[in-house]
């Protein structure tokens, strides 16, 4: 048992966080709360016209877990299709940080919740449907089930 | 390392370490046998211990004080101990602070199933319980009132003098849980008037595992364990010697130099709060300023949240504590047992945020060179999170 509650993974997310900060050409901005615990995570995504996302920022407000979880949402997501950033979900967040603690696993998934609010964002402001996103991500969670 | 989390246990002294080494050694007598010298000595130093004690909270006679193992447990044997002797009285009320620890909130939670009633005085932000406010609460049925002499997480003193004197007039029993304040403050038991006093070796220099209970004249406790009959019946079952023993080291100790090392903590808690209150305009300190523990310094920083602060804090090997949602319970199970603190929420602090709550508590052994150490520190770990913080805007 090591001498955090977290793994490596996340404690060298958290001290060298990866993709930190604002994007002024962002296309896609999404900004998600967490009402258990008050944090907040702002994603900021430039997609560019073949619906890649070519750069990837984040600001988190948040404990150790979920400035890892952001950090590493955004290497997942760089160069992804929009239809593989929908397909990410929290698990595989998880999964790559090499575990999160039962009670930080909300972290992960205000993660996931980001991406999807980033390209509702996105669907608005190039006036495409929106319900698009909604279908996608029904489409990627009843896969999983 | 610079350890200031002495809230949550103090370095034991080493005087303390060597008296409390032959009675895990070789002194393992139990101190029921007092038939052959191996279980009379430790039953000798358990009793030098409980006079040690008495001298320290000055109460009149050493056969009042019980040893139990931790705080929580003298706080459950005073309040649950009592209450048998409360309901043949006819009391159904009792009185505690917002701000009391766990061990005090969550016995009357459940007393409310019981059909007992409680109030809970408002602090406000200064985290002080006003005594008028007690005069007004209290009422024919009030059986007890528990208010700590300090609080752990925001250092804040209550004015147990005068709380006292209202509930000696007004014939309630008077519980003070003293495990933040003794080693820090007097702890004098007559001069509170206070009937039932908690006090735990592991916050002035001994070593966990033994704790004590001031128990006035005037209170009948039933027990709350049955056995053996050790502590007079009141705490059944082998005491640990070692711990007691330790104990009463620490409690001389705290008799002795006290006066001498208090003051000084003191004097490095205002250059502390003085260096850090300078650094940021969006820096709160929580609770009194004047009324507090000596070397404890505590207060929330906006757009930072806690657990962050605490786990930068610590990979520059400085140890503190956080009253955040997010670092209050990192081994449960579900986020639902995430909760903010209800000291902090109590005295004004967002909580509906994950406040990025510090608590920095000194010991008789922090140096200068340790509070420079954190205030040369301080600007950099903040800086790095306000920088990642989306609604930062300075």
């Amino acid at each position: 048992m090591g001498m955090s509650p977290y793994s490596d993974k996340v404690m060298d997310h958290f001290m060298n966080p990866r993709n930190m900060g604002d994007l002024a050409d962002a296309n896609a901005v999404g900004e998600v709360g967490n009402p258990a615990c008050g944090d907040v995570m702002k994603l900021f995504m430039k997609i560019g016209d073949n619906e890649t996302i070519e750069d990837v920022k984040f600001k988190t407000f948040g404990c150790g877990a979920a400035i890892a979880s952001s950090s590493m949402a955004t290497e997942l997501l760089k160069g992804k299709k929009i239809d593989e950033a929908i397909a990410l979900t929290n698990q595989a967040i998880v999964n790559a940080l090499d575990g999160l603690p039962e009670s930080k696993i909300h972290c992960s998934v205000m993660a996931e919740e980001a991406v999807e609010a980033a390209l509702v964002d996105y669907y608005n402001k190039a006036g495409k449907d929106v319900a698009e996103i909604e279908k996608m991500k029904a489409a990627v969670k009843a896969t999983k089930e | 390392m610079i350890y200031m989390d002495n809230m949550a246990g103090t370095k034991p002294d080493p005087r303390v370490v060597a008296a409390v080494t032959p009675w895990i050694t070789e002194k393992y007598g139990n101190p029921s046998a007092h038939f052959y010298p191996l279980g009379r000595e430790s039953y000798v130093a358990i009793e030098a211990a409980r006079a040690s004690v008495a001298t320290m909270l000055n109460a009149p006679k050493a056969e009042q004080i019980i040893f139990t193992a931790n705080g929580t447990e003298s706080n459950n044997v005073a309040i649950k101990g009592y209450l048998p002797t409360a309901t043949k009285l006819g009391k159904k009320h009792i009185i505690i602070s917002e701000i009391e620890h766990f061990s005090i909130q969550n016995i009357f939670a459940k007393l409310l199933k019981d059909g007992w009633e409680v109030t809970k005085l408002r602090v406000g932000d200064s985290g002080i319980v006003n005594p008028d406010d007690l005069k007004k609460a209290i009422r024919k049925d009030t059986a007890l009132v528990s208010i700590a002499q300090a609080n752990p997480e925001i250092g804040v003193i209550q004015d147990s003098v005068e709380i006292g004197k209202i509930c000696k007039e007004a014939g309630v029993i008077y519980h003070v849980d003293a495990v933040a304040s003794c080693g820090r403050i007097p702890v004098d038991v007559q001069a509170m008037n206070a009937d039932l006093v908690s006090v735990a070796a592991q916050n002035f220099y001994g070593v966990r595992g033994a704790a004590a209970l001031y128990v006035s004249p005037e209170v009948k406790l039933k027990p709350l364990f049955d056995g053996g009959y050790q502590e007079r019946g009141m705490r059944s079952g082998s005491e640990n010697v070692a711990a007691i023993v330790g104990m009463g080291v620490a409690a001389d100790l705290v008799t002795q130099e006290m006066a001498d090392y208090a003051p000084k903590m003191a004097e490095l808690g205002r250059h502390f709060a003085d260096g850090i209150g300078n650094m940021f305009d969006f820096l709160h300190f929580t609770g009194s300023m004047t009324k507090r523990l000596p070397g404890h310094v505590s207060f929330w920083i906006e757009f930072v949240e806690g657990e962050s602060l605490l786990m930068w804090y610590a990979l520059n090997n400085i140890y503190a504590a956080s009253g955040s949602a997010c670092s209050s319970n990192i081994l449960a199970h579900d986020e639902e047992d995430l909760v903010a603190s209800h000291v902090l929420t109590a005295v004004g602090v967002p909580t509906d945020i994950c406040a990025g709550s510090m608590m920095f508590s000194m010991s008789k052994y922090t140096t200068k060179e340790d509070v420079d150490k954190v205030l040369e520190v301080t600007p950099g770990i903040v800086n790095k999170l306000t920088a990642m913080s989306p609604h930062y805007n300075r």
